[in-house]
């Protein structure tokens, strides 16, 4: 009888891990056709039947990183010889990277949004987890009136809807000038990360015990020493955690860019899916810029991945 | 769980006696924060409350006249309003739902030795990290009618999924579901890890059936924490707007976040926007409250 039963079980197992196998493949494939037609020819990106196999190109990068203009006619082989191998790559493509008179080759948009979102991702993530690092201490280790009030409230304010914010934020920041600048938009992600950073290092911080700072508070450091010297080493693991996350959250944000930023503080986000609007859209080339928007998130999910769970669910549940 | 470490403060003590003050050092550490959101997320409600009283619009530079409770009245007399409700009801239910049921199933899945178990995990978890704008993107060209990859896998020919009225809002809910179903896994696997082994190992003893051992073990012991998976998501959905605004520009997919866009960035009825904010943040702020004390109940535990 027991046998009969393990046998059954091992065959269940079998079932399960093929199915597991089979929900990770369908899971995957969105993120692998995006990341492949990243690497296509234009001519295979848009194809029937799809287009599997093929030999990968580097051009979609080439050409997001550019401005280009459609050639008339194939360029004379001195021209294509004396090319270097990135000129090429659009050459054969049908197309020209567009030069100013100096000869100098014209960016695209794309990388300038792409500084943009790293520059106000990297600034809001620092003063979110700075300020929520500090804030989170005073609420582990000190008595606050109204504590649970306090909390809730800093909570609630990253519950509300963009849009919902966004429409004062907006009239308020056309009345001081913030309207698309890096500045606005960096206080708009601090605010919305800050309560985030708070909730989560709260966690972290109930975790140390408090006999560590007592301990060296009867060796004689200050409060602000114990701090620093001993409360902040051991939050280590907890504030790049809690980092990591405001850095995507903030990274993959659109409402807020969409609605008070059209151009010079312009992010990724709202940037790349403007691309599609215009007439025939080579989608290798979003596919390219979706991939190098994509990547930092997806190497990040695995360096937090022992601490997806917390994170995402505002610090309710640890392992 | 260690959720109430109190120091208490002792003006006394030693250590309070050299450098800052424990008090001084809390109320430096926590003032800062509390003012820094005070400035930037309730001074912004309330001057917008302040406009919700008003016909403004911020794209002229007519004077706002206060028109009382008129938006509010004629908001909720409006029935496409109530209709953008509706249809963020409808796709609420559809993609929590799919989400708790794919997600609670793969977790079921996982929840055995499995070979790479963490690296599957962990690859699963993924689509829910990624920005939902260019989520939405993507999908778009997945769901193109004529090449996109779904049609073509499924074989349904040239099946319609954005433009198709009736389909829109299912194929927005459809990607949400494959975005955030991993939450509800991840979350559902550790309520699963957490279920002791030999309250299986007794029923297995008293020979209890798989479903027997399903209802009666396994749900009721996960259920607090499946109700947290399903009131977070809940909040998220019903905020939903970059997914649904970048896929679809159907009216019947059309969320009361994007009405909420639409009307106070296109159509500039900004003192009339800012009273639908006003009745959206009411909601959220009910659903937010049931949430934290839900949460607040499951940790006493």
């Amino acid at each position: 009888m027991a046998a009969v039963r393990t046998s059954s079980e091992i065959g269940i197992n079998r079932v399960a891990i093929v199915a597991v196998l089979v929900v990770t493949v369908i899971f995957l494939a969105p993120i692998y056709w995006i990341a492949s037609t990243a690497f296509k020819p234009r001519n295979l990106a848009t194809t029937i039947p799809p287009t599997v196999v093929f030999q990968p190109e580097i051009s979609p990068f080439v050409k997001l990183f550019t401005k280009r203009s459609q050639m008339r006619s194939p360029p004379s082989p001195e021209e294509y010889a004396a090319a270097p191998w990135w000129e090429r790559v659009v050459f054969d493509g049908g197309e020209k990277i567009v030069r100013d008179g100096k000869g100098e080759v014209q960016w695209s948009g794309y990388p300038s949004r792409f500084l943009n979102s790293l520059i106000i991702a990297i600034t809001s993530t620092v003063l979110a987890v700075g300020m929520g690092t500090f804030t989170a201490y005073g609420f582990s280790r000190f008595k606050v009136k109204g504590e649970a009030d306090l909390l809730f409230f800093i909570l609630s304010t990253r519950m509300l809807p963009p849009v919902v914010v966004a429409i004062p934020m907006f009239l308020m920041y056309r009345a001081v000038g913030l309207n698309d600048t890096h500045v606005g938009l960096i206080i708009l992600y601090t605010a919305f990360n800050l309560s985030f950073s708070v909730w989560l290092m709260k966690g972290f911080m109930d975790e140390i015990p408090k006999e560590y700072e007592e301990a060296a508070l009867v060796d004689g450091y200050t409060r602000m020493e114990a701090f620093f010297k001993i409360v902040l080493p051991e939050a280590a693991t907890g504030i790049a955690a809690t980092a990591v996350f405001c850095f995507i959250t903030a990274w993959n944000e659109y409402a807020f860019a969409l609605i008070m930023t059209n151009r010079r503080a312009q992010t990724a986000p709202p940037f790349i899916p403007s691309q599609v609007g215009s007439g025939l859209p080579d989608w290798t080339v979003i596919a390219a810029g979706t991939f190098l928007f994509l990547l930092p998130v997806a190497i990040f999910t695995f360096l937090l991945r022992n601490h997806l769970l917390r994170g995402m669910s505002f610090g309710a549940i640890r392992k | 769980m260690a959720t109430t470490m109190i120091t208490t403060l002792d003006r006394s003590s030693r250590a309070a006696a050299r450098g800052l003050s424990d008090i001084s050092i809390r109320n430096l550490f926590i003032i800062p924060t509390v003012l820094f959101l005070i400035v930037f997320n309730i001074f912004p409600l309330i001057y917008s409350l302040g406009y919700s009283f008003t016909d403004f619009r911020a794209s002229t530079n007519a004077p706002a006249n206060f028109v009382g409770l008129q938006n509010y009245r004629d908001l909720l007399n409006d029935p496409f309003v109530w209709n953008n409700f509706a249809i963020t009801a409808k796709y609420v239910i559809i993609s929590v739902a799919g989400q708790l049921f794919v997600g609670f199933g793969v977790a079921m899945l996982l929840n055995r030795d499995i070979p790479l178990k963490g690296l599957l995990t962990t690859l699963l978890l993924l689509p829910m990290m990624l920005s939902m704008a260019v989520v939405g993107l993507f999908w778009k060209l997945l769901y193109d009618p004529s090449w996109g990859v779904i049609n073509y896998f499924l074989g349904l020919g040239n099946f319609e999924w954005l433009a198709d009225p009736k389909m829109a809002l299912y194929a927005v809910a459809l990607t949400d579901i494959w975005m955030w179903s991993p939450f509800v896994m991840l979350l559902s696997l550790a309520g699963l890890s957490a279920v002791p082994k030999h309250l299986y190992e007794a029923a297995a003893i008293d020979r209890a059936g798989p479903f027997y051992t399903f209802f009666r073990i396994t749900l009721p012991l996960v259920a607090p924490i499946l109700m947290i998976a399903v009131i977070f998501r809940t909040m998220e959905a019903f905020k939903t707007f970059d997914l649904a605004y970048i896929l679809t520009s159907q009216p019947t997919a059309e969320l009361i976040s994007i009405r909420l866009y639409k009307m106070a960035f296109q159509e500039w009825q900004t003192g009339r926007s800012c009273a639908l904010a006003y009745i959206v943040l009411i909601m959220v702020l009910a659903i937010t409250n049931i949430y934290v004390k839900y949460l607040n109940k499951v940790k006493e535990r």
